[in-house]
C-alpha cells in the first residue's frame, strides 16, 4: 500500500547517489594522470610485454567508457572485480568478510553516541543557562573536534598499558575458539554459547565504541538540547501547563518532540560515523572494511577502493531510507 | 448579586530582561461573576496576555508576579505551590490559547490530550474516557475526531479541541486569549457562540482576552480597558461602550469603524509607550488630548466613579485634580 | 573587489570586536582566536622557539619529556617539540590551502547555482548533495590515493570535500536573499546579475561564511591530520602531527606516551580552536537577528 510505495519510491533515490560516487570515483582514479598498473607494479621492473598482458587481463586495455559500464554491469551482480595486487583475489569476498566487524562496531559507536549525546542533552535542557549546561555545551563542541586516533590511542594506555583492564586492540582473542556464524562477534559468541569468547569480544569492543561514540555525541549534545529548549518554550507545552498537566510528563511529550530532528541527524551522522569508524578501525587494529581500505590504499589497489566507496555509498542510501521510515513513524505529520 | 468568582486585586507583573525590566502589568484589580464574559480589550503590548497568564500563576520567565491576589472561587491561586498550584490549573481556572496551530501537542492523538488532563486530576480511566466523549460532543464535533491528530484538522476544530481540553475538569473560570484572532470570520463566529454556550450552560466566567473592540462589544457583559500594563477603565458592557469616561477608552472607540454613526475610523495619534519606561503619572498622558499637568507627575487611582464602572484618570478623581 | 574585501573585513571585525554584542559568543571566540593563534605563532617563530632540526636527531632515542627535550624524543632520537612547532607550519599550510581552495570553488558555485537555478541547478545540487552525504574522508582517502601523495595533493583532496559544505549554504542563502525586496529593486532598476550578485548579496552571506569557514577549518585540520596519519599527506621526514601520531602508535605498548599524547593534543587543540570562533560568530549572528 502507501508504505510500501513510499518505501521503494525512497528506495530508488538510492540510485543516483550510488552512480554519481561511482562515477565520481571512477574518474578520479582511472581518468585522472598516472597508470595504476604503473603504480603498483612500476618499481619491479617488470618488462613491457608482461605489463600489456596485465593490463589485458584486468581489462585495463579496453576504452574508458567499456571499463565503466562493464564495471558497473558486473557490481550489479555482485562482483566487486580482483584485486590488482594479489591477483585473483575476489573483492567481493574480502568485502564479505570484512563487513560484519565495520556493521558491529557502528552500530556500537552510534548506540554509545546517542546514549552520551541524548544524555547530555537532555541534561543541559532541563538545566538550561546554568554553568552545567555551559559545562555539557563546552563538552560537546569539544569531543566533535577530538581526534579519533588520539583518543583511541590515549584509551589504549590509559585502561590497556597502565591499568591493564581492556585489550589494547583487535577484535577477539583467538584462542577462545569462536564459531562464525554471521560474522557478528557478539551475536556469534550469544548464538554458539561461547561465554569466554562473549567475554572476549565485548571486551574488545569497548575501547573502539567509545572512542567512535565518544567523538560522534557532540551533535546529538547540541541538537538534543535545542530541540528539547525549543519544545519546552512551546505553545503546546504551556497548554499542558495551564490545563494543570504534571511538569515529568509534560518533559516527556516535549522529549518526545525533540528526539525526532534527532533521527533525522542520525541519518545524515552515518556518514561521519562511517569515516569515524575508517579511523577507529585502523587505531585499534579493528579487521573491517575501514583497515582493509587502508591497507590497499598503501598498495594503491584501485579497484579495491572502487569497490570500497561503492559499497559505502550504498551504506549512506540505505541508512538514510531506514532512518526516514523511522521518522514516519515517529512523527504523525509525515505522510507517505 | 451573589459572591464573585474571580477576584483580582492589585496583580502586578514585570518581565526581568537583559534589557531592562519591562512593567508588563500594574496593579491591575476586576471582579467576575458567574455567566460574566469579561472582555480585556487594549492594542497588542499592553500587557493583557501577562494579566492573563498569571491568573494562572504561570506567567513564563523571565517574568515574575511581583505582587496581587488572584482568588478563583475563594482559592488564593497565587499562594498555591506545587501540586496543589498544578490540580488547581485545568480544575479551577484553565486557559485557551490564539493560535490553535500550535497550542496542541503535534505527535499525539488529540483525544489522548484530552484524556491525560482528566486523568492528571484523578479521574479514573473508564470515566475519563466518557467524559472525552461527552466534552469530544459539547464543543460541537464528532466522537471520532478524538482518534486524529492535531495535523488532520483545521483551525476552527483545533480551537474546539483546545477548548474541550480546558473546559473538561469544569473550570469555574476559562480564561481565552485571542481565541478567535487566528481563524477567519465564519469560524470566528462559531467559536464565540460554543464560548457562550459553554458560559451559558455550566455558570463559568470567561475573560475573553482580545484586541477587537468590536467583538467585546458585542460579546461581553463586562469591558476592562488596558493601556499600557494598567487597567484604565472597567465596568458593565453598556457603560464601557455606551458612555466611557476614559480619554483612552474614547480614543479606542473612535479608531474603529463605526456603521451606525457614519463616522471615520480615527486612529489614536501617537504610539504606545515602552513598558521598559512608562511615561510618569498617568502612562496615558503622552498621548492625551486632555492631559493636564498633574497628569504627568502623579498616577490616578481607579475609583468608582459610578456603580460598577471604575476609571483611571484624573477627570474623575475628584477634588485632588485640581490641586 | 576591494569594495568587497573592506566590507567583509569591517564586517568581521564589527563582529570579532565586542561593540554591543555580549557575553558568550565573544568568549567563545576570544578562546577559539587565542589558540589558533598562539599555533600560528608557533609555526612563524618555529626556529625561534627550539633550537634543534625537526629531522635531525637531537639526543638519545625514546628520552621522556624533560628540560632538555619538553615534548621528548622519538625512535630516531628527533626532538618532539621541534617536530611539534615545525609540524604547525605543514597542518596551516595544507588548511589553509585547502579552505581557500574550496571557498573559491563552492562559493561561486553556490551563488550562480542558487541565482540562477533551473536544469543546471538541480544537476549540480545533486553532484553536491551525493558528495556531501558520503563520508568525506573515505573520499579524500581516494582522492589523495589518486593524486599520490603529498603536501599539495592533499590540500586538494580535502579541498574537494568540503566544496558541498560551502555550496549547499551559499545556494541556499541566495534563494532566501533572492526573493527579498532589495535585490527584486536592482534587478528592476536594470543592474547587471554579476553586479548584484557581487555586489548586493555576497555582503550579506559573509557573516554566514565566516562561520562555515571556521567550522570547516576545524574539519579539515581532523582531515589533514587523517590523511597525514594514514600516510597520504607530506612525506616523512617532514614534521607533520598527524604522521607523528601515526608513528607513536607503534609504541603504545611500550608506554612511550609522550610519542602520542604531544601529536595528537596539538591537533585536538587546533580543531577546537577553529570551532571555538566559528560556534562564537553563529552565536552572535544568531543573537543579532534576534
Ligand atoms: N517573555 C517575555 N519577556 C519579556 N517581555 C515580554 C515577554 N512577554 C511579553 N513581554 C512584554 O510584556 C508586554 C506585554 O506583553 P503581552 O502581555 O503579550 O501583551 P498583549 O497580550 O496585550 O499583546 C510587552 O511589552 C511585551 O513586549
Ligand atoms: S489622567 Fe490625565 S492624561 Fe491620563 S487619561 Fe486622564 S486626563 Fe488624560
Ligand atoms: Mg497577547
Amino acid at each position: 500500500m502507501g508504505l510500501l510505495r513510499y518505501i521503494a519510491v525512497r528506495a530508488m533515490l538510492i540510485v543516483p547517489t550510488v552512480l554519481i560516487l561511482y562515477t565520481l570515483v571512477f574518474i578520479v582514479l582511472r581518468i585522472l594522470p598516472g597508470d595504476p598498473v604503473l603504480a603498483v607494479l612500476g618499481t619491479k621492473n617488470i618488462p613491457p610485454e608482461q605489463l600489456e598482458q596485465i593490463r589485458h587481463n584486468l581489462g585495463l586495455d579496453k576504452p574508458y567508457i567499456v571499463q565503466y559500464f562493464e564495471y558497473l554491469w558486473n557490481v550489479l551482480h555482485g562482483d566487486f572485480g580482483t584485486s590488482m595486487v594479489i591477483s585473483g583475489r575476489s573483492i567481493t569476498a574480502d568485502l564479505l568478510e570484512r563487513l560484519p566487524a565495520t556493521v558491529e562496531l557502528a552500530i556500537a559507536g552510534l548506540i554509545v553516541s546517542l546514549a552520551i549525546g541524548i544524555t547530555t542533552g537532555f541534561i543541559a535542557a532541563t538545566k538550561r543557562d546554568t554553568k552545567l549546561d555551559l559545562g555539557l555545551r563546552v563538552f560537546g563542541s569539544v569531543t566533535y573536534t577530538l581526534f579519533i586516533p588520539w583518543l583511541g590511542l590515549m584509551f589504549q594506555l590509559i585502561f590497556a598499558v597502565w591499568l591493564r583492564w581492556l585489550p589494547a586492540s583487535g577484535r577477539i582473542d583467538p584462542d577462545v575458539g569462536l564459531e562464525t556464524v554471521t560474522g557478528f562477534y557478539i551475536l556469534d559468541s550469544i548464538i554458539t554459547g561461547n561465554m569466554e569468547a562473549f567475554r572476549s569480544a565485548l571486551s574488545h569492543m569497548i575501547l573502539p565504541a567509545l572512542t567512535l561514540g565518544l567523538v560522534l555525541s557532540g551533535p546529538y549534545t547540541r541538537l538534543v538540547r535545542t530541540n528539547l529548549v525549543k519544545a519546552l518554550e512551546s505553545n503546546y507545552v504551556l497548554a499542558y501547563h495551564a490545563r494543570g498537566v504534571r511538569g515529568s510528563r509534560i518533559l516527556l511529550h516535549a522529549f518526545r518532540n525533540a528526539l525526532i530532528p534527532v533521527v533525522t541527524y542520525a541519518g545524515l551522522q552515518f556518514a561521519l560515523l562511517l569515516g569515524g569508524a575508517v579511523l577507529t578501525e585502523t587505531t585499534f587494529d579493528w579487521p573491517g572494511i575501514g583497515t582493509y581500505l587502508v591497507e590497499k590504499v598503501s598498495y594503491r589497489d584501485y579497484p579495491a577502493i572502487q569497490a570500497v566507496v561503492i559499497v559505502f555509498a550504498f551504506f549512506v542510501g540505505v541508512i538514510s531510507l531506514i532512518v526516514d521510515l523511522i521518522y514516519a513513524l515517529l512523527d504523525p505529520r509525515i505522510r507517505y | 448579586m451573589s459572591k464573585p468568582i474571580l477576584i483580582v486585586e492589585d496583580l502586578t507583573v514585570y518581565y526581568y530582561t537583559l534589557k531592562g525590566i519591562v512593567r508588563a502589568v500594574e496593579e491591575a484589580s476586576l471582579k467576575a461573576y458567574s455567566s460574566d464574559l469579561v472582555a480585556l480589550v487594549g492594542e497588542s503590548g499592553s500587557g493583557k496576555s501577562t494579566l492573563g497568564y498569571a491568573l494562572l500563576n504561570l506567567v513564563p520567565p523571565p517574568g515574575r508576579i511581583v505582587k496581587g491576589r488572584v482568588i478563583v472561587n475563594g482559592v488564593d491561586v497565587l499562594s498555591l505551590r506545587g501540586d496543589e498550584l498544578r490540580k488547581a490549573r485545568g480544575s479551577l481556572i484553565s486557559m485557551v490559547f490564539q493560535d490553535p496551530f500550535t497550542t496542541l501537542d503535534p505527535v499525539r492523538r488529540v483525544g489522548d490530550q484530552i484524556l491525560e488532563v482528566l486523568l492528571e486530576h484523578g479521574v479514573p480511566l473508564e470515566e475519563a474516557r466518557e467524559r472525552v466523549v461527552e466534552v469530544i460532543r459539547a464543543v460541537g464535533l464528532p466522537e471520532r475526531m478524538a482518534r486524529a491528530y492535531p495535523h488532520q484538522l483545521s483551525g476552527g476544530q483545533r480551537q474546539r479541541i483546545s477548548i474541550a481540553a480546558a473546559i473538561a475538569l469544569k473550570p469555574r473560570v476559562l480564561v481565552a486569549d485571542e481565541p478567535t484572532t487566528a481563524l477567519d470570520v465564519i469560524v470566528q463566529k462559531q467559536i464565540m457562540d460554543l464560548l457562550d454556550d459553554v458560559r451559558k450552560t455550566t455558570g463559568m466566567a470567561i475573560i475573553l482576552i482580545t484586541h477587537d473592540i468590536a467583538l467585546a462589544a458585542e460579546r461581553a457583559t463586562k469591558i476592562a480597558v488596558m493601556y499600557a500594563g494598567k487597567i484604565v477603565e472597567y465596568g458593565p458592557k453598556d457603560k464601557v461602550i455606551g458612555d466611557p469616561l476614559h480619554p483612552y477608552t474614547k480614543a479606542l472607540l473612535k479608531s474603529v469603524p463605526d456603521i451606525e454613526s457614519r463616522e471615520w475610523p480615527r486612529p489614536i495619534p501617537g504610539t504606545p509607550p515602552d513598558l521598559r519606561k512608562p511615561p510618569s503619572g498617568c502612562r496615558f498622558h503622552p498621548r492625551c488630548p486632555l492631559a493636564m499637568d498633574i497628569c504627568k507627575r502623579k498616577s490616578p487611582n481607579i475609583v468608582e466613579v459610578e456603580p460598577h464602572h471604575y476609571v483611571s484618570c484624573w477627570l474623575y478623581e475628584g477634588g485632588e485634580a485640581s490641586g | 573587489m576591494v569594495e568587497i574585501l573592506s566590507k567583509a573585513l569591517t564586517r568581521i571585525l564589527s563582529t570579532i570586536i565586542p561593540s554591543r554584542v555580549s557575553g558568550r559568543g565573544r568568549a567563545l571566540v576570544y578562546a577559539g582566536l587565542a589558540i589558533v593563534l598562539a599555533i600560528v605563532f608557533m609555526a612563524i617563530a618555529a626556529p625561534l622557539l627550539t633550537p634543534y632540526d625537526p629531522t635531525r636527531r637531537a639526543g638519545r632515542s625514546f628520552q621522556p619529556p624533560s628540560w632538555e627535550h619538553p615534548f621528548g624524543t622519538n625512535n630516531l632520537g628527533y626532538d618532539m617539540w621541534a617536530r611539534t612547532v615545525y609540524g604547525a607550519r605543514t597542518v596551516l599550510i595544507v588548511v589553509f590551502l585547502s579552505i581557500v581552495l574550496s571557498m573559491a570553488m563552492g562559493v561561486p558555485l553556490g551563488l550562480f547555482s542558487g541565482y540562477y537555478g533551473g536544469r543546471i541547478d538541480r544537476a549540480l545540487s545533486m553532484l553536491m548533495d551525493a558528495i556531501y552525504a558520503f563520508p568525506s574522508l573515505v573520499l579524500a582517502i581516494s582522492l589523495a590515493v589518486a593524486l599520490g601523495p603529498s603536501l599539495f595533493n592533499a590540500a586538494i583532496a580535502i579541498a574537494v570535500v568540503y566544496v558541498p559544505t560551502y555550496f549547499r549554504m551559499v545556494r541556499g542563502q541566495v534563494l532566501s536573499i533572492k526573493e527579498e525586496l532589495f535585490v527584486e529593486v536592482a534587478r528592476a532598476l536594470g543592474i547587471p546579475t554579476s553586479r548584484i550578485i557581487f555586489r548586493h548579496i555576497l555582503p550579506h552571506l559573509i557573516p554566514t561564511i565566516m562561520v562555515v569557514f571556521s567550522l570547516s577549518a576545524a574539519d579539515a585540520v581532523l582531515t589533514e591530520a587523517a590523511l597525514s596519519y594514514l600516510g597520504l599527506s607530506v612525506q616523512p621526514p617532514t614534521p607533520d602531527w598527524g604522521y607523528d601520531l601515526y608513528k607513536g602508535k607503534g609504541f603504545v605498548l611500550s608506554g612511550y606516551w609522550w610519542l602520542i599524547f604531544f601529536p595528537g593534543l596539538m591537533i585536538t587543540l587546533l580543531a577546537t580552536g577553529f570551532a571555538l570562533i566559528g560556534e562564537g560568530l553563529s552565536e552572535q549572528i544568531r543573537r543579532e537577528r534576534l
